[in-house]
C-alpha cells in the first residue's frame, strides 16, 4: 500500500503555500498568497483561480499541488457537456469532517427489452423529474441501459434511441464485450460509464474503455481481494478513470453489503489504498432480483435500499423504480448529506421582508431554524406574497419543538417585535402566527398589544391563508 | 382485539396488510397485466430469459486501435485485502429498562439496550450485543394524528391501555411508550394523579417495559414524573425526558431523585449539540449511576434537518468510542417526527403517490439512516414503518454470505 496520504483535514496552508508561487502578485483576487492557500485548503477556490501556477515554468508546482490537494476518493466524470455528472471525489470518510463533494448521480435502468414506445416513455419520465425542495430543483442524473437482450444489434438500437431522446449521461450495462462494441460504436463519444469489467472480460473492456476515453466499473461482487486485482490490472492497463462495483445485495446480504461498502471507504481513508480509492456503485435495483412478490413491496424495498446505500458511501446508484414517492426521499436525503456540516443550524433573528412589501403587508413570525426559515419563505416566494416575514430567535428550534421547549412564546414574540421595531415598518398592528403556535395567540395579544391571527400549521398554507384572511376585516 | 388480529404473512411481503394503498395499487396493476397478456402474445419471445453473457467475450476494437494502446498485462495481478479494523479504548455502557417480578417490577421480560464496541455495522464479524429496539406511541389524549396513523388503532384512541394492548399484540411492539401530553398546562394541565392513573392502567394492559414521555415544561413535568415514579416503583421506566429547561427551572434534582428512589431510567434531551449533551450528563451524574443514563440528541424530520440529527449521532458515537465517557451513553430517537416533514402527510401530486404510502417510507427511512449513525431506541409509530425497520436491523446485525450469482445477473433481469 501506499504511504500514508494526508486527509484534507491534515493538509496545511503552509504546504499549499509552499507549493504556490509565493509572489503575492494578487491576480486571484486574495491580497497575498498565503491568503489563497487557506482558502485552497477551506476549498472555497480552485487552484486554477491562480494564473501564474497554470504558466509552462509552473507546471511542477502545479502537478505537486495537484497531487497535495487530491481527495481520497477520485472523482470520475460521466458524459460531456454541461450534463456531465461526477461520482465520487470524496476528501472524507465521515461527514462531520468537511462536506461531501459530488452529490451520488442518480440512474435509472432502462432495458433493451422494452418496447420502443415505453422505452421513450421512460426516459422522457426520467428527464423531466423533478421536485422542488427550499426553493431548489431536485432532479434525476443519468440513465443506465441494460442488453437484458444480449444482442448487440438489438443493443445498439436502444442504446442510439435512449441517446437521441436525451442528453442525460448513460451507462452501458453488459458484461458481453462484443455487445457493448456494438453500443460504443453508437455512442462511443459521449463517454459512457461502461459497467462493466469482470474476473473474466477485463482484457476486452479494458480495450474498449481505452479506445472510447470512457470510464469503467470494476465488478467483483462479495469480493474486494478481486476488486483490487481488478483495479491494479485495470491502471496497469492504464485506465484510472474506475468505478467500483462490491455488490448490492438484498434478501440477507444487507450487512455483507453495507460492510464492504464501509471496508473499502475507510481503506481508502484510513490505510491509504489506493486501488479502493474510486467511487462505489450501488444498485438499489438488485432488490427486483429477490423472492418474487407485488411490485410496490419492491419499489419499498429499493427505496430503503437506496436510502442505506446513500448514506453508506454509495457515490453512484443505479434504481429501476420510477415512482415519485420511492424517488423523493431519496433525493431529499442526497440534497442533504452533501451540504456543508458547518452550515448553521440557524439563521439571523429579525426583519425580513419577502417580495416588495410595504407598509399595508402582514407581518409573519417564525423561528431562526434554517430550515423552518427557509420552507416558510420558499413557500411566500412560491405564493407570489409580499410580507415582512419577523424572525425570532428560538436558539435554531423549529415552530412545535420552540413551542413545546418554551423558546417560542409570547414574552419571545414581544423581545422580537420590540427589537426589530416592526412599527414603523407597518401601519398596522397585527401579527400571522404559526398554527403550531396558536395556543400562544392570546398571550402574544397581551404581551405585544398587537392583535394575533393564527396562521396555517403549515407554511404551504400561507398564500391562501394571506389572499382570504389580509387585510384583516377591523374590530369594530 | 386478539393475536388473530397478527397479520399474516410475516416479513417484507406481511407489510401489503399495513399499507392498503399499496394493496390497491396492486390490485390495479395486476388487471392491467392481465390485459397486456392477451394483447401482447406475440412479444412473448422478448421474455424468454436469455443465458447471462460473461465469460471472455471476444475482444474488440479495431487492430488499429489495439496498437496504439499500452501493453495489457496478460493474467489479472492478483491483490489481497485485510480490512481496516481500529481498535477502540470505549464501548458504550449498556441500559436495562423494565424489570421483572424477579427484579421488583411486573414485566414479562427486560429490555436491554447499548453496549457497541464499534460504529454501527462495522467490524460485524462481531456483531454488537443488543439490537435496537423499537417503542411505539400511545398517547393520553386524542392528539390528531394522520390518517395513516391513526386508521391502526382508531378504535383505541381514547383508551391508553387498549391502545398500548393492541401495539403489543397486533404489532408486536417490544416497548410502549405513554406520553402525557395532557398534562401541559397550555392543553388540559391534567393534574399529576391523573397522569399516574393513566400509567398505572398502561402497566396492567400490557406487559413490556415502558417510557413515559412528559409535555414539555420543565415544571409540570417534574411534577408528573416524580408522581408516576413513586407510583410505579421498580418498574424500571424510561422517563422521557429530562432537560436544560428542567436544571433551569431548578426541577432537575427532583427528578433525578425520584428516578433514583423508585429504581426508574432517564432519557438526557439536547438539541443538537454534543457539548449541551455533556453537561446535561454532568449534571445528572451528581444523582443517577451512568448505566441509568439514555441521551436523545434530537431527531429533526427528513427534509427538515435529519442531516444534523445523523451528524451529531455519528460525532457523539465515534467520540464516546474513543474515549469520551460523558457521551458514551446508549441514544434514543424520536422517529415519530419524520411525520412533521410535508412530503410524509400532505397531499401532493399524484406522481408522487399517495401520502398514505409516503409517510410510512418517510418514516422507515428516517429510521435507517439514524440506524447507520448507531441509535439504540427508536420511538415510531406506523407499523409498516417499524416492521421493516425491525427487519433490516435484524438483517444488518447477521453478516452472511450474500448471493452473487443473483446479484450478477442484475444487467439481464427482466422486470
Amino acid at each position: 500500500m501506499a504511504e500514508h496520504r494526508k486527509s484534507i483535514r491534515e493538509v496545511s496552508p503552509i504546504e499549499v503555500y509552499q507549493r504556490l508561487p509565493r509572489t503575492n502578485c494578487g491576480e486571484c483576487g486574495e491580497t497575498n498568497c498565503m491568503a489563497f492557500a487557506t482558502r485552497l485548503v477551506n476549498r472555497e477556490v480552485l487552484p486554477e483561480a491562480c494564473p501564474p501556477i497554470l504558466r509552462p515554468e509552473s507546471a511542477q508546482a502545479y502537478a505537486g499541488l495537484l497531487a497535495l490537494l487530491a481527495p481520497p476518493v477520485r472523482a470520475v466524470t460521466i458524459g460531456t457537456g454541461d450534463r456531465a455528472v461526477v461520482a465520487g471525489g470524496k476528501y472524507v470518510l465521515l461527514r462531520h469532517e468537511f462536506t461531501y463533494s459530488n452529490p451520488a448521480p442518480i440512474a435509472i435502468e432502462v432495458a433493451d427489452t422494452l418496447p420502443e414506445k415505453e422505452r421513450e416513455a421512460r426516459v422522457k419520465s426520467v428527464s423531466s423529474f423533478s421536485y422542488q425542495y427550499i426553493g431548489r430543483d431536485l432532479t434525476l442524473d443519468a440513465i443506465a441501459v441494460r442488453a437484458a437482450s444480449g444482442d448487440p444489434g438489438t443493443f445498439r438500437r436502444a442504446v442510439g434511441q435512449v441517446a437521441s431522446l436525451t442528453d442525460l449521461p448513460l451507462i452501458l450495462c453488459t458484461l458481453d464485450p462484443a455487445v457493448m462494441a456494438a453500443a460504443l460504436e453508437e455512442i462511443g463519444k459521449r463517454r459512457p460509464l461502461l459497467y462493466g469489467a469482470t474476473e473474466g472480460n477485463w482484457k476486452a473492456m479494458a480495450d474498449l474503455a481505452l479506445a472510447h476515453h470512457c470510464p469503467l466499473v470494476a465488478i467483483a461482487p462479495g469480493d474486494i481481494a478481486l476488486l483490487r486485482s481488478l483495479v491494479q490490472t485495470l491502471r496497469s492497463c492504464g485506465i484510472d478513470d474506475l468505478v467500483l462495483d462490491p455488490g448490492s445485495f438484498t434478501d440477507g446480504g444487507l450487512a455483507a453489503t453495507v460492510q464492504a461498502f464501509t471496508d473499502i471507504r475507510r481503506a481508502a481513508f484510513e490505510a491509504s489504498d489506493e486501488l479502493l480509492g474510486y467511487p462505489l456503485l450501488g444498485v438499489p435495483m438488485a432488490a427486483w432480483l429477490g423472492e418474487e412478490m407485488a411490485p410496490e413491496l419492491v419499489q419499498w424495498k429499493e427505496a430503503c435500499l437506496a436510502a442505506l446505500l446513500l448514506t453508506r458511501y454509495a457515490d453512484l446508484l443505479v434504481m429501476h423504480s420510477l415512482e415519485g414517492w420511492t424517488l423523493l426521499p431519496q433525493l431529499i436525503w442526497r440534497f442533504n448529506l452533501y451540504t456543508d456540516p458547518r452550515r448553521p443550524v440557524s439563521v439571523e433573528a429579525g426583519l425580513r421582508p419577502v417580495g416588495n412589501p410595504d407598509r399595508s403587508s402582514p407581518v409573519i413570525i417564525t423561528t431562526n431554524y434554517a430550515l423552518t426559515f427557509f420552507t416558510v419563505e420558499s413557500d411566500l416566494k412560491g405564493g407570489h406574497a409580499d410580507c415582512h416575514l419577523l424572525v425570532v430567535d428560538t436558539g435554531g428550534i423549529s415552530v412545535e419543538s420552540a413551542v413545546a421547549g418554551r423558546y417560542l412564546t409570547a414574552a419571545t414574540i414581544a423581545g422580537a417585535v420590540k427589537s426589530s421595531e416592526v412599527e414603523r415598518t407597518v401601519d398596522h398592528r397585527y401579527l400571522v402566527i404559526p398554527g403550531l403556535a396558536a395556543r400562544l395567540s392570546g398571550e402574544t395579544e397581551e404581551a405585544t398589544g398587537w392583535r394575533v391571527l393564527v396562521g396555517p400549521k403549515d407554511s404551504s398554507g400561507l398564500p391562501g391563508f394571506l389572499s382570504t384572511k389580509w387585510p384583516p376585516e377591523k374590530p369594530s | 382485539m386478539g393475536p388473530e388480529g397478527e397479520p399474516r404473512r410475516r416479513g417484507i411481503e406481511g407489510l401489503l396488510e399495513l399499507l392498503p394503498e399499496l394493496r390497491e395499487m396492486l390490485t390495479r396493476v395486476k388487471q392491467v397485466e392481465l390485459e397486456q397478456v392477451s394483447l401482447d402474445i406475440g412479444d412473448l419471445e422478448l421474455f424468454i430469459p436469455l443465458g447471462a453473457p460473461g465469460g471472455p467475450g471476444p475482444a474488440c476494437g479495431s487492430a488499429a486501435e489495439a496498437a496504439r494502446l499500452p501493453a495489457h498485462p496478460q493474467e489479472l495481478l492478483r491483490e489481497t485485502f485485510a480490512p481496516v479494523r481500529p481498535e477502540y479504548p470505549a464501548r458504550i455502557r449498556e441500559v436495562v429498562l423494565g424489570a421483572t417480578k424477579a427484579e421488583g417490577g411486573s414485566r414479562g421480560r427486560t429490555v436491554t439496550i447499548g453496549g457497541a464496541a464499534a460504529p454501527a455495522y462495522s467490524g460485524l464479524e462481531a456483531p454488537p450485543p443488543h439490537l435496537p429496539v423499537i417503542a411505539m406511541d400511545v398517547f393520553d389524549y386524542r392528539v390528531p394524528l394522520p390518517k395513516a396513523l391513526r386508521r391502526h388503532v382508531e378504535e383505541v384512541l381514547d383508551d391508553p391501555g387498549e391502545w398500548a394492548k393492541r401495539l403489543v399484540e397486533r404489532y408486536g411492539a417490544e416497548m410502549v411508550t405513554v406520553h402525557l401530553l395532557s398534562t401541559d398546562p397550555l392543553i388540559r394541565d391534567t393534574p399529576p394523579a391523573i397522569a399516574a392513573k393513566t400509567v398505572e392502567t398502561v402497566l396492567q394492559a400490557v406487559d413490556v417495559p415502558l417510557i413515559i414521555g412528559g409535555c414539555g415544561d420543565p415544571k409540570k413535568d417534574a411534577a408528573v414524573f416524580a408522581e408516576v415514579a413513586e407510583m410505579a416503583d421498580g418498574e424500571r421506566l424510561l422517563l422521557n425526558s429530562v432537560t436544560h429547561e428542567m436544571a433551569e427551572a431548578r426541577t432537575l434534582e427532583v427528578v433525578a431523585r425520584a428516578a433514583k428512589a423508585h429504581g426508574h431510567r432517564v432519557i438526557a434531551f439536547s438539541p443538537l449539540e454534543l457539548n449541551s449533551a455533556r453537561e446535561l450528563n454532568r449534571r445528572l451524574y451528581d444523582h443517577l449511576p451512568p448505566e441509568n443514563i439514555i441521551m436523545d440528541l434530537t431527531t429533526v424530520a427528513l427534509g427538515y434537518g435529519l442531516e444534523y440529527s445523523f451528524t451529531i449521532h455519528e460525532r457523539a458515537r465515534q467520540a464516546a468510542l474513543m474515549g469520551d465517557p460523558e457521551l458514551s451513553h446508549p441514544t434514543a430517537s424520536g422517529c415519530t417526527n419524520a411525520w412533521a416533514a410535508r412530503e410524509a402527510w400532505m397531499k401532493l401530486d399524484p406522481a408522487y403517490g399517495p401520502q398514505e404510502i409516503r409517510g410510512p417510507l418517510w418514516e422507515t427511512i428516517n429510521a435507517l439512516i439514524l440506524l447507520t449513525a448507531g441509535v439504540d431506541l427508536f420511538m415510531m409509530m406506523h407499523p409498516a414503518a417499524i416492521r421493516t425497520v425491525r427487519e433490516m436491523a435484524g438483517e444488518l446485525h447477521r453478516l452472511a454470505a450474500p448471493d452473487i450469482d443473483r446479484y450478477c445477473s442484475w444487467t439481464t433481469v427482466q422486470i
